[in-house]
């Protein structure tokens, strides 16, 4: 087993592509549950809305990319509204059991084969990543060599990636230290006396689900961006769970507590995938085809990555860069 | 609201507001000179059970009014109506003469009535001064686009957190100013909860239990301060089952009991009022059951619900 290649590829991983879309559903979600204490189980439907809006600009209407980023954005704070008007009034379960549901609705509906003529059933959208391919910079690969190297178009879109990421972040630090992000932490923990000092609680909900639906959908669209490809299985309900256990690894009602955790989660998911890969895989494999074949090892990581979870919350539950006094409150 | 429409009064004089107490009349529903909040024929349901049948009550502007009653009369359901916090099934009620039918409760906090809660809610994972932070109304910070430029409400922030410190102080809170909420006594968070109402300059304060589950030390500390509300020019409402602070502090006292209005009056007239009596302890509290009285009892009731089986209505003569 070579160590440098391990790293190597959990590294390329880690800061990849794919590491970005976790990264800002999980920002999302911190402003929903981590500061507002909305529980949206439903984060991947967002993030589809977004995705299939800039495949389907291009291929359905023959518009621009940006187009259907402005539409994407649009949609988003639709479905944040449909989703907030019936449920932002009842207690915080309701707005969980409805996005979760709302989420696999849309899924399965988007994907159904009557609209396959439009959006492709279940194999989705391709062949509309054209116009961003062409403002690609860079001309060949980039990284370090002999460690960690992306592909000319990986590392495009890591930098338009990491440009949002950044951009959310700081639009995140800036509501989260006024007034408005302390009306936020407030309702998070008791809303009946927030309404009872003349804040108007439902509107700050829905503010709050909107901008954290959106951040949801730049996520979609990078979803979209990474596979030049958008479709159904791209957002299962998994996608969600994903981004909560980022957002639980970095902290929640922490700037860049998503950030850290989406890296060091798929870093981990990775890392321990490689490891059993390559300890169960070859002629004379490390571990003996007895106790675990190649076919097992790849669902490996999910376990130990999930006894690492389970240990994380018992031995630091506030997550990384959380507050461990916070906890001590919620215990008394 | 500014301040300055408060007419502070010395600690201990009487004010005009109390002495045209004087010449109420000591009777449920009774007229005030100068009512703050006025309501009418409210009416709360909850299924079969009628909580709250309010007639008429008004409440003195500028006094302490205390609202008692036993368990069950209907006291908190009657301040959620108040408050906004719940909707009655029929009836109008009004604050400073603007009606509050379908006002929701975080308007009705703006226009200057503010309530606490029987069970204490503090913010716990916020620290004390950014509890009293949240308390200040008419933040430019808390909308959404001026919330991210820092320079549009810094100035206001810092007027708020000086209020807050001058009131944290006055509070004996001051000490604990960087602490989480949670981790407060229950005596300071009602002082918490009492001092973050003030933030938002409140006319009329409704005090839902102010004294349940504090120390008596802290008790006598905390009577000052709802004192020192009306002396400041405020009105005060509270619900209370402490008799002791009823007698203190109130001015005026407004008797709940099966969610009516059984009678008012200044505290030492309501003490001995028969209905008052009567509904704490009931109308044969002072009675011996000896095995005849008993008898006597039974007898009367057996008799009353004959009377109703036969069809005839008749009233109650029990008192």
């Amino acid at each position: 087993m070579d160590i440098v290649n391990l790293l190597g590829f959990s590294l390329q991983q880690a800061l990849g592509p794919t590491a970005i879309i976790y990264c800002l559903a999980a920002i999302g979600l911190n402003v929903h549950f981590g500061y507002t204490g909305l529980l949206n189980f439903g984060q991947a439907g967002f993030m589809l809305v977004a995705g299939y809006s800039i495949g389907g600009a291009v291929t359905i209407f023959s518009s621009s990319l940006l187009v259907g980023a402005v539409v994407g954005i649009l949609l988003c704070v639709v479905l944040a509204l449909l989703l907030g008007v019936p449920t932002l009034r009842l207690r915080a379960d309701y707005l969980a059991i409805v996005t979760i549901a709302a989420a696999e609705i849309i899924r399965q509906t988007i994907g159904a084969a009557s609209f396959s003529d439009t959006f492709g059933g279940q194999d989705g959208i391709t062949d509309f990543i054209g116009g961003f391919r062409a403002l690609n910079p860079y001309g060949d690969s980039v990284g370090i060599p002999g460690l960690v190297t992306w592909s000319a178009y990986d590392f495009w879109v890591m930098t338009v990636g990491w440009v949002v990421v950044a951009l959310c972040c700081v639009l995140v630090w800036l509501l989260m230290r006024s007034p408005w992000g302390r009306v936020l932490k407030s309702i998070r923990e008791d809303e009946l006396a927030v309404r009872s000092l003349g804040k108007n609680v439902y509107s700050y909900k829905m503010q709050a689900l909107v901008i954290g639906g959106v951040i949801g959908g730049f996520a979609g669209m990078m979803t979209s961006l990474r596979s030049a490809a958008v479709g159904p299985s791209f957002f299962a309900t998994d996608v969600t769970f994903f981004a909560y256990t980022a957002l639980l690894i970095g902290g929640a009602a922490r700037v860049l507590g998503p950030v850290v955790g989406a890296i060091i989660f798929w870093f981990l998911i990775n890392f321990v995938g490689q490891v059993f890969s390559s300890a169960t895989g070859g002629t004379d494999p490390l571990i003996p085809s007895w106790i675990m074949d190649s076919n097992q090892a790849s669902l490996t990581r999910f376990i130990i990555v999930g006894l690492g979870l389970m240990l994380l919350m018992i031995f630091r539950p506030q997550g990384i860069f959380g507050d461990r006094r916070e906890l001590a409150i919620d215990a008394r | 609201m500014p301040a300055d429409r408060l007419t502070p009064t010395a600690p201990g004089e009487h004010s005009a507001a109390r002495q045209g107490l004087a010449d109420v009349p000591r009777e449920p529903g009774a007229p005030k000179p100068d009512p703050i909040l006025v309501a009418d024929g409210i009416v709360r349901q909850f299924g079969g059970l009628t909580a709250v049948d309010v007639k008429h009550v008004e409440i003195q502007r500028g006094v302490i009014t205390g609202l008692i009653g036993p368990n069950g009369a209907g006291k908190t359901t009657f301040f959620n109506l108040l408050t906004g916090f719940d909707r009655p099934d029929a009836g109008t009620w009004s604050f400073k003469g603007k009606g509050l039918n379908r006002v929701p409760a975080y308007k009705v906090a703006r226009l200057g009535m503010v309530r606490t809660f029987q069970l204490t809610k503090v913010l716990s994972k916020l620290t004390v001064i950014e509890n009293m932070r949240v308390g200040a109304t008419g933040q430019r910070g808390e909308g959404l686009f001026s919330a991210m430029f820092a320079p549009l409400w810094r100035a206001q922030e810092a007027a708020n957190t000086e209020k807050a410190d001058a009131l944290l102080e006055r509070f004996l809170l001051i000490k604990k100013r960087e602490d989480f909420a949670g981790s407060l006594s229950g005596g300071q968070r009602k002082l918490l909860e009492m001092a973050r109402a003030l933030m938002a300059d409140p006319e009329l304060v409704m005090l839902d239990e102010p004294m349940a589950g504090v120390n008596p030390a802290l008790k006598q500390s905390l009577l000052g301060h709802v004192k020192s509300l009306r002396d400041e020019g405020r009105t005060v409402l509270f619900v209370e089952h402490d008799m002791d602070m009823v007698r203190d502090i109130s001015d005026w006292v407004i008797v709940m009991a099966q969610g009516q209005v059984v009678a008012e009056g200044p505290p030492d007239s309501v003490m001995s009022n028969q209905a008052v009596i009567d509904a704490y302890l009931g109308s044969h509290h002072d009675q011996d059951l000896s095995e005849d009285v008993e008898a006597e009892i039974l007898a009367a009731a057996q008799a009353e619900i004959d009377a109703q089986h036969s069809g005839e209505h008749q009233e109650d003569h029990r008192g």
